[in-house]
């Protein structure tokens, strides 16, 4: 087949900044011969050291930085000057290779991207995907779906406690949140068959419905989780060691918390209410009864409270969900999204090409694009599609909240010690899959 | 060789030895003796720290190798590390990164030639004092020793010629040097007590009257916080702190090398164990009764002695266990500023304290016994509630959390916010 070529005429450039750190377009092309184009010296990355400072690599291989985070830290004795975050070492593409699948199969994608969230990223995932199509879900559903969510925030907080617990140095309360989560993660197991990368949502319904008895052993987990959050909670809230190693550090004023675009805890912490949950429901969420914890300053120890209190939280909605649940489909009554079932497909003529057309093309939404925000476990958490009428968006982006609320770590650390950037950093709560997607 | 017409002797088995070959003789046997216990329970206690922190933790702990008990881990820990390969980083320093481990590891063990850890053994040869070397200046020796274990770290930490093992040493150093002066003041009114630095007679004065954790508790509480730190156990374990330093001054340490810090770490939590055991639990003194610190000794009262001994190290050993999966860890100043602003100020008021009122008390004519003791034990009473006020800020003693704790956080904002809007504006 012969090819043609073609000239396309672009001025590639790309957003950077300039000497004295303002934004300007940084030229990409150079060598046209045409135009001269003056290409500014890139900015050091390595920053010049005066006096007796000394510049000390944390990570990306390094016990505290939660995955690949490094952070270039210059330091005057044990004081951080400087922080420069370095992050890419995660990267997996998940944005580029959403565009080269269908909307059911992006859903696994999500579990990778934000693995400590698997389930809320899928309920965002298949939101998306639901307001593109135009899809009404079914109400048992729609508390399933909150279940999920709930549950995966107090997996995702119970992974951030024992973690940071273990940063600051105490090791018990760990194992003991980990313990927990296992138990959640038994839970997720016996819904979903798999524990990290549940998939559980499709466009339209779920991919399982909750087996027997499962709501009992929620039930019973939920009653034993206040337990150990009470305990937790005896050893840390008022410890004179834990209190004096997180209070007054890494503090974000209301207005600064806003400037720098945190969400999720960071910013709840700073004192301003701000819940996606509340504020933008989804999935009736406007029908729970619950409270949004909201901080006072905005410093580690109060992330850490603002953390703890929105377990109990999740833990009063998971409660109410269980209690309304209601019997009926879990999938929407809609051809153009479900699969036939499997015994159908297996004996029907119809049902079994509709079931072949539905795997190997895929539905197609209208031409459209569509936004969701949920409240992930970090922050507000939101889903972008753009859809030209194929089976595939012709884009996919993920806006991280962990990507904003790190970008506010240099702000947060310098003056600070070095054992401070370890509590800051952990206050922050970052997964980094989410971070360079 | 043995000349043997020294070992057929017959002496008064109540006795002491007065035979100089005898007495290198039982020397040897007591330090390989002493040196084998010390290593098996240093080895045990690897295990020990591994069980008791999965019973805090609700785990299983080790349970493979040796049975349900897992009671050959440590000697499988022990062939892994024999087996597995030494690294040693490019620009270390040779000499001085293989001399660190030997030097954090053998102070540890030679504080032990002077505690005695049983009462006399009667023997053909004649009495044979439970103790490698009753130093008449015993104490004065602990400390001497005990400050070289400082060495170690701070030139294994320099040595490795890696940033967060340098970090580590010199943590290590300010802090171990800053906590033994809070050590070694804590000490000062055994002595007071006493009237002696040897151990055996530290002991005796115990069993004569009462206890020391009883007749000087505050200086107990200050040394048990100071050896915590010295031993670089949590709460205080700042150069090696996993989280911030990977493993701060043994970061670079592998196979052996390691296992010796490892081993280190161990032996000189038994060692502070048994060093609490006797400056203030009365050594191997069998409480509540006299008739094992007179004479005549038998083998029945030795092995009773031994035993009450190792059960009060255990005791402390535990407790330092037990403290190390409960709490999280200081921070560098935090640590400095306990060491020098509460410490150090609580153990020399102390000794003022205590000095006069022992003149006192001698000036009115109260000599040591029960009396002695009582006003002694409520002297501090009183010291340690006060203490106990100030370091609780309201948490305890006020149920609802009390204002002070409040007033703490806001004090702590406050610092750090204003440290970091200098600092951060210094650069």
């Amino acid at each position: 087949m012969a090819t043609k070529t073609r000239t396309i005429e672009v001025e590639l450039s790309t957003s950077g900044l300039d000497r004295s750190g303002k934004p300007q377009r940084v030229p990409l092309v150079t060598n046209d011969g045409g135009v001269s184009i003056g290409i500014p010296e890139p900015l050091a990355l390595e920053p010049a050291l005066d006096g007796e400072h000394m510049l000390i690599n944390l990570g990306p291989q390094h016990p505290a930085t939660h995955g690949v985070l490094r952070l270039v830290l210059e330091l005057d004795g044990e004081t951080v000057v400087r922080c420069i975050p370095h992050i890419g070492y995660l990267h997996c593409g998940f944005e580029k290779t959403g565009e080269y699948r269908q909307y059911n199969q992006i859903i696994p994608w999500t579990d990778r991207e934000d693995y400590l969230n698997a389930p809320g990223n899928n309920v965002a995932m298949a939101l998306g995907a639901e307001r593109l199509f135009g899809i009404t879900i079914t109400e048992r559903c729609k508390v399933l779906r909150v279940i999920a969510c709930e549950l995966s925030r107090i997996m995702s907080h119970l992974v951030w406690l024992g973690t940071t617990s273990i940063d600051i140095g105490a090791y018990t309360p760990f194992l003991w949140s980990f313990h927990q989560r296992e138990l959640i993660y038994q839970l997720l197991e016996a819904w979903t068959g798999a524990r990290l990368t549940t998939s559980l949502t499709r466009v339209g319904g779920l991919m399982a419905d909750i087996p027997d008895g499962w709501t009992d052993n929620a039930r019973s987990f939920l009653a034993g989780f206040d337990k150990v959050l009470d305990d937790v909670e005896k050893l840390l809230t008022n410890n004179g060691i834990w209190v004096g190693r997180t209070v007054g550090l890494g503090v974000m004023s209301p207005e600064e918390a806003i400037n720098w675009g945190l969400s999720g805890s960071m910013l709840r912490a700073s004192g301003v209410s701000y819940d996606v949950r509340k504020d933008f429901p989804y999935l009736d969420y406007e029908t729970y009864d619950f409270e949004v914890p909201v901080g006072v300053n905005g410093d580690v120890y109060d992330r850490y409270l603002v953390r703890v209190e929105e377990m109990r939280q999740s833990a009063r909605i998971v409660r109410q969900a269980l209690d309304r649940l209601p019997d009926g489909p879990i999938n929407v009554d809609d051809a153009r999204v479900i699969l036939p079932s499997k015994t159908k497909a297996t004996s029907g003529m119809e049902s079994m090409i509709h079931h072949f057309k539905q795997v190997m093309e895929g539905p197609r939404p209208p031409v459209g694009e569509a936004y969701v925000a949920v409240e992930s476990p970090r922050g507000e958490k939101g889903y972008y599609m753009v859809s030209d009428g194929t089976a595939k968006p012709v884009r996919w982006r993920i806006r991280p909240p962990s990507f904003l609320n790190l970008s506010a770590i240099p702000k947060m650390v310098e003056g600070h010690l070095l054992s401070d950037v370890i509590a800051i950093n952990a206050s922050i709560d970052v997964v980094l899959g989410e971070i360079d997607r | 060789m043995i000349p043997v017409h020294a070992l057929l002797q017959v002496v008064d088995r109540q006795a002491p030895i007065t035979g100089y070959t005898t007495y290198i003789v039982f020397s040897i046997i007591k330090l390989i003796i002493v040196f084998t216990i010390y290593m098996l329970s240093a080895a045990l206690l690897t295990l020990a720290e591994r069980k008791i922190s999965a019973w805090i933790q609700g785990r299983h702990g080790p349970n493979r190798v040796g049975g349900r008990g897992g009671w050959l881990q440590p000697a499988a820990d022990g062939v892994k590390n024999f087996m597995k390969e030494e690294t040693e980083p490019g620009n270390a320093s040779h000499p001085l990164f293989s001399i660190a481990p030997a030097l954090s590891f053998v102070p540890a063990m030679l504080v032990w030639c002077v505690i005695p850890f049983g009462s006399p053994l009667p023997t053909p040869w004649g009495r044979v004092d439970l103790v490698v070397a009753d130093l008449p200046v015993g104490f004065l020796f602990i400390l001497a020793i005990a400050s070289l274990g400082v060495y170690g770290i701070v030139l294994a930490g320099w040595a490795s010629n890696n940033k967060y093992s340098f970090l580590g040493g010199l943590r290590s150093s300010a802090q171990m040097v800053s906590y033994e002066v809070a050590l070694g003041m804590s000490t000062i009114p055994i002595i007071l007590l006493a009237g002696n630095v040897t151990m055996s007679e530290i002991i005796r004065q115990q069993s004569h009257s009462m206890w020391n954790v009883l007749n000087l508790t505050t200086a107990f509480v200050v040394f048990f916080v100071a050896a915590l730190a010295e031993n670089n156990r949590v709460p205080f374990d700042l150069p090696e702190a996993e989280s911030e330093l990977i493993a701060g001054y043994h970061t670079e340490y592998s196979a052996m090398k390691f296992s010796l810090f490892f081993i280190a770490e161990y032996a000189n939590m038994v060692t502070a164990g048994a060093l609490m055991a006797t400056l203030f639990l009365g050594g191997w003194d069998i409480p509540f009764t006299g008739w094992d610190n007179a004479a005549p000794y038998t083998v029945l009262k030795t092995i009773l002695t031994l035993g009450c001994f190792l059960t009060k190290t255990g005791f402390f050993v535990f407790v330092f266990i037990w403290i190390r999966w409960t709490l999280p860890r200081f921070r560098y100043d935090q640590l400095m500023s306990l060491g020098w602003r509460v410490m150090l100020p609580v153990a020399l008021g102390y000794i003022a304290v205590l000095a006069t009122t022992l003149l006192v008390l001698q000036a009115i004519g109260i000599h040591p016994g029960p009396v002695h003791s009582f006003i002694l034990l409520m002297e501090n009473i009183c010291i340690l509630l006060l203490l106990f006020v100030m370091v609780d800020e309201g948490r305890i003693v006020s149920p609802a959390y009390g204002r002070a704790q409040q007033a703490r956080i806001v004090r702590l904002r406050a610092r750090s916010a204003s440290r970091a809007v200098t600092e951060g504006a210094g650069k």
